[in-house]
């Protein structure tokens, strides 16, 4: 392996943690857009928070999708036509989902308004809970071939592991959201959030103790990387336990970068127990290696040269764009 | 399992057509709509005058409609080539990776990081810097239009690489070629132009259907008048850069530029060219045509004189060339009727638009009535809003299918490129799906810019997004923000 190959490695971790940061919570905001907000007033606001985000958020998962394309094309190859499935419904839940924040507030009916908030939050859990899935069953192993190509029957990649992976990663999302809101919002909805949090923390520790004890019979992290890997594993109640402590004290700032935290430790988690591969296989022959899965070396430093120049610029104007709109919006008042 | 006759190959072609096509019929159109909404701000910022800033604001919404749309179906874009052309990413990874995770990094991040600040600032900023980030989000769809076309262009006319011999995969060896491929640089003016051109003619038509019922004329003759100016301009652009196009096809992709034309035997020094023609397209041969003299090689070669190779004989020559690598079997006719229909399509839609352009500014004079007092005009106006989407088509369909039988252009067929290990039935069941969606996508997006247009530019129920139960959140409004 050389350290282009690991520095692309690290980077493709970063940009996924990224996506799950920032994604996390707009498909947390997504999820409440029907039940949590009740009015037609506060549904607004709820999508108004995310509003000016969401599509820059997701260009995370295409910078992360592309860059992998670049540094990685094998990995690419196996992982998108191995869980072609799962992508096309992760890409179903992404396009209702996207066109619905859009789409709803031009719509006059009740019916039509109400269709496009179903999709919101369908698309938003959806999603969330697919790529938890996607990304516990490639931990998990899969049957892939010589060449690379996976072929996995449809129980390789539902089971109970990835079941409980899936929503795992849904009620992180949807915490984050919570915390998200909490931030972001003022009056009912800000109380409302932190209400339902008290709820929804107790659920998310039983799936992360759930999802540790299932990590260690169904993957091989736990023996390969012991140590490593309970750290982590620690890490992430840790995060969480903060999140949770956040959300007793009221702190608002502690319980989003905990929950945001908690979502880059599971893609720690993944990527440090897939190291040195990418792809885990079944049969261990069959994994695909950073080392004989990257791109050409001159390739590698070309992407690396165009990215460490380029990403400082656009994290600039990411974070002044998320500055302009630090303001708060006022939940509407009940019968105005 | 019942046999459809249906097979990966065939889904997996077909579902990269639809996905593409459907996909592109928003990009161009936000690109254009960025652009003139760039420049109607602009006006404004210099001008002042109020019709300017209401211009912007309300074609822009179209923008955004068009711009959500071209976001989600460009994600299914860069996750198809893993997900149905594993073999081809293998391939081509080294080389097709790299413009795409560029395109992200530096185009996608500036147009949707800029288009959230652009709707929801309007009264925030000063009209200036509320107008460079329009700009912004023209700048960065544009620059992402030239990294996808860096990636087609290396598919077209591979350049700047070697077959790693461990591997048998392509190697970049000069990025310097990839981006200074002349395939590149002939098609970026022509999409970009096309894509102004797009813009312009629907917001013309729209304007037009406006007019014939005599609503907010002021309004609609002035958006008429900058869209025309700008159709005008760049519709000859595209008629330059498409000319420029084919003529560099002649030496590169002599196939697709003999199936544009027809010609399925070397022409006659005459120059003879079809202006329609019939085809045999089972035994290669032309059943029928209408011929004028010397226009062939005007279009080809800007003269009188000179010959173009047919079909028939570049068939001879590709097997000659390539039959000890990939066998005798393949066929290497591309879909003539296609190819022939298309081009007509396209640059006879070309010519008309300058000629719509022209006439329809002059009618629209500032001192005249012409405008309203040619209805027939504004029917045809109206008419051609659709045109340019099909012409849109018509110009990829000629580009992807003239590429037959290569994905990359002597180096890969599509019959190598796709994934062996997706199945029939996941391909049937995302095409069927993908194809519901958009068609319901399609109908909706119509449906939003009708009403649009029938509410009017005064009306700013549900400006961009939010919804009319709540003022205050209007992001064309004040108190968008401010609500302490």
């Amino acid at each position: 392996m050389t350290s282009l190959q690991f520095i692309w490695f690290i980077l493709i971790g970063v940009l996924f943690s990224g996506f799950f940061f920032l994604d996390g919570f707009d498909f947390g905001v997504g999820m409440l857009v029907k039940s949590f907000a009740k009015t037609d007033a506060e549904r607004d606001v709820v999508i108004r928070s995310i509003g000016p985000h969401w599509d820059g958020n997701e260009v995370w998962l295409i910078t992360a999708g592309g860059a992998m394309f670049a540094s990685f094309p094998m990995w690419y190859a196996t992982l998108f036509s191995g869980f072609y499935l799962i992508l096309f419904l992760i890409l179903a839940a992404l396009i209702f989902r996207g066109v619905s924040f859009e789409f709803r507030a031009n719509m006059r009916t009740e019916t039509w308004r109400s269709f496009w908030e179903w999709a919101s939050t369908i698309g938003s859990f959806c999603a969330a809970f697919l790529f938890g899935m996607l990304f516990t069953a490639m931990i998990a192993g899969m049957p892939i071939d010589k060449n690379g190509d996976m072929s996995a029957h449809f129980f390789d990649y539902v089971n109970l592991f990835s079941l409980v992976g899936g929503v795992a990663v849904t009620v992180l999302c949807l915490v984050h959201g919570l915390n998200y809101i909490r931030l972001k919002t003022e009056g009912s909805l800000r109380d409302r959030a932190l209400a339902w949090n008290k709820v929804v923390y107790p659920i998310l520790f039983a799936g992360e103790v759930l999802f540790a004890v299932l990590l260690y019979f169904s993957t091989d992290f736990f023996d390969k990387k012991p140590l490593s890997t309970t750290a982590i594993v620690v890490a992430l109640v840790i995060f969480t336990c903060l999140a949770y402590w956040g959300v007793l004290g009221n702190h608002e700032w502690l319980s989003f970068i905990g929950s945001g935290l908690s979502l880059i430790s599971v893609v720690v988690l993944i990527f440090n127990g897939l190291f040195p591969r990418v792809m885990i296989a079944n049969n261990p022959a069959n994994s695909l290696l950073i080392k004989n899965s990257s791109s050409s070396p001159y390739t590698l430093h070309l992407m690396t040269i165009l990215t460490f120049s380029i990403l400082p610029i656009v994290l600039i104007y990411f974070v002044w764009s998320y500055w302009v709109f630090y303001k708060r919006l006022s939940s509407p008042k009940q019968n105005a | 399992m019942l046999n459809l006759g249906l097979d990966i190959l065939g889904l997996a072609r077909f579902q990269f057509g639809m996905t593409t096509v459907f996909h592109f019929f928003f990009v161009p159109f936000s690109i254009g709509l960025a652009f003139v909404v760039a420049v109607m701000e602009t006006m404004y910022a210099i001008k002042g005058d109020e019709d300017y800033k209401k211009m912007a604001q309300f074609w822009g919404k179209m923008f955004l409609y068009s711009f959500a749309v071209g976001v989600v179906t460009g994600i299914i874009q860069e996750f198809q080539f893993g997900m149905n052309w594993s073999e081809y990413s293998r391939f081509m990874g080294d080389i097709f990776g790299a413009p795409l995770a560029i395109e992200a990094l530096a185009a996608f991040f500036m147009e949707s990081t800029f288009i959230g600040m652009w709707m929801f600032t309007w009264d925030r900023f000063n009209k200036w810097v509320h107008t460079l980030f329009i700009w912004l989000v023209m700048f960065g769809s544009s620059l992402s239009a030239l990294w996808i076309l860096a990636a087609n262009s290396f598919m077209q006319n591979p350049l700047g690489y070697i077959i790693n011999q461990q591997t048998g995969h392509v190697q970049m060896v000069s990025f310097g070629a990839v981006l200074s491929n002349p395939q590149l640089w002939s098609e970026f003016p022509h999409v970009i132009f096309g894509a102004f051109v797009t813009a312009s003619f629907v917001i013309a038509g729209c304007a037009a259907w406006r007019l014939l019922k005599k609503d907010h004329v002021t309004f609609y003759r002035k958006s008429l008048n900058v869209a025309l100016v700008i159709g005008l301009i760049f519709s000859l652009g595209s008629i330059a850069s498409g000319d420029i196009q084919s003529r560099y096809l002649i030496n590169n992709q002599p196939m697709k530029f003999a199936a544009m034309e027809g010609l399925y035997k070397d022409s006659t020094n005459k120059g003879e060219w079809a202006a329609v023609s019939g085809f045999d397209t089972k035994n290669h041969k032309t059943t029928w045509s209408v011929d004028v003299p010397y226009v062939l090689n005007l279009l080809s070669y800007h003269k009188t004189t000179g010959t173009v190779k047919g079909m028939n004989t570049i068939n001879k020559e590709m097997h000659a060339k390539y039959d000890k690598k990939y066998g005798s079997d393949i066929n290497y006719y591309v879909p003539t009727n296609t190819l022939f229909w298309s081009f007509r399509i396209m640059s006879g839609a070309g010519a008309l638009f300058a000629l719509l352009a022209i006439v329809g500014l002059f009618f629209n004079r500032k001192k005249s009535q012409a405008i309203m007092k040619q209805r027939w005009f504004l029917y045809i106006m109206g008419l051609c809003l659709w045109l340019p989407f099909i012409v849109n088509t018509a110009g990829w369909f000629i580009t992807e299918f003239g590429r037959y039988p290569w994905v990359v252009y002597g180096l890969l067929t599509i019959a190598d490129a796709v994934s062996p290990n997706v199945s029939v039935a996941s391909l049937l069941t995302s095409n069927i799906i993908y194809f519901l969606m958009f068609a319901g996508m399609g109908v909706v997006m119509i449906v939003l810019c009708h009403r649009t247009l029938k509410a009017g530019p005064d009306n700013d129920e549900n400006t961009d997004g939010y919804a009319a139960s709540d003022t205050d959140l209007d992001p064309y409004s004040k108190g968008a923000f401010n609500h302490d």
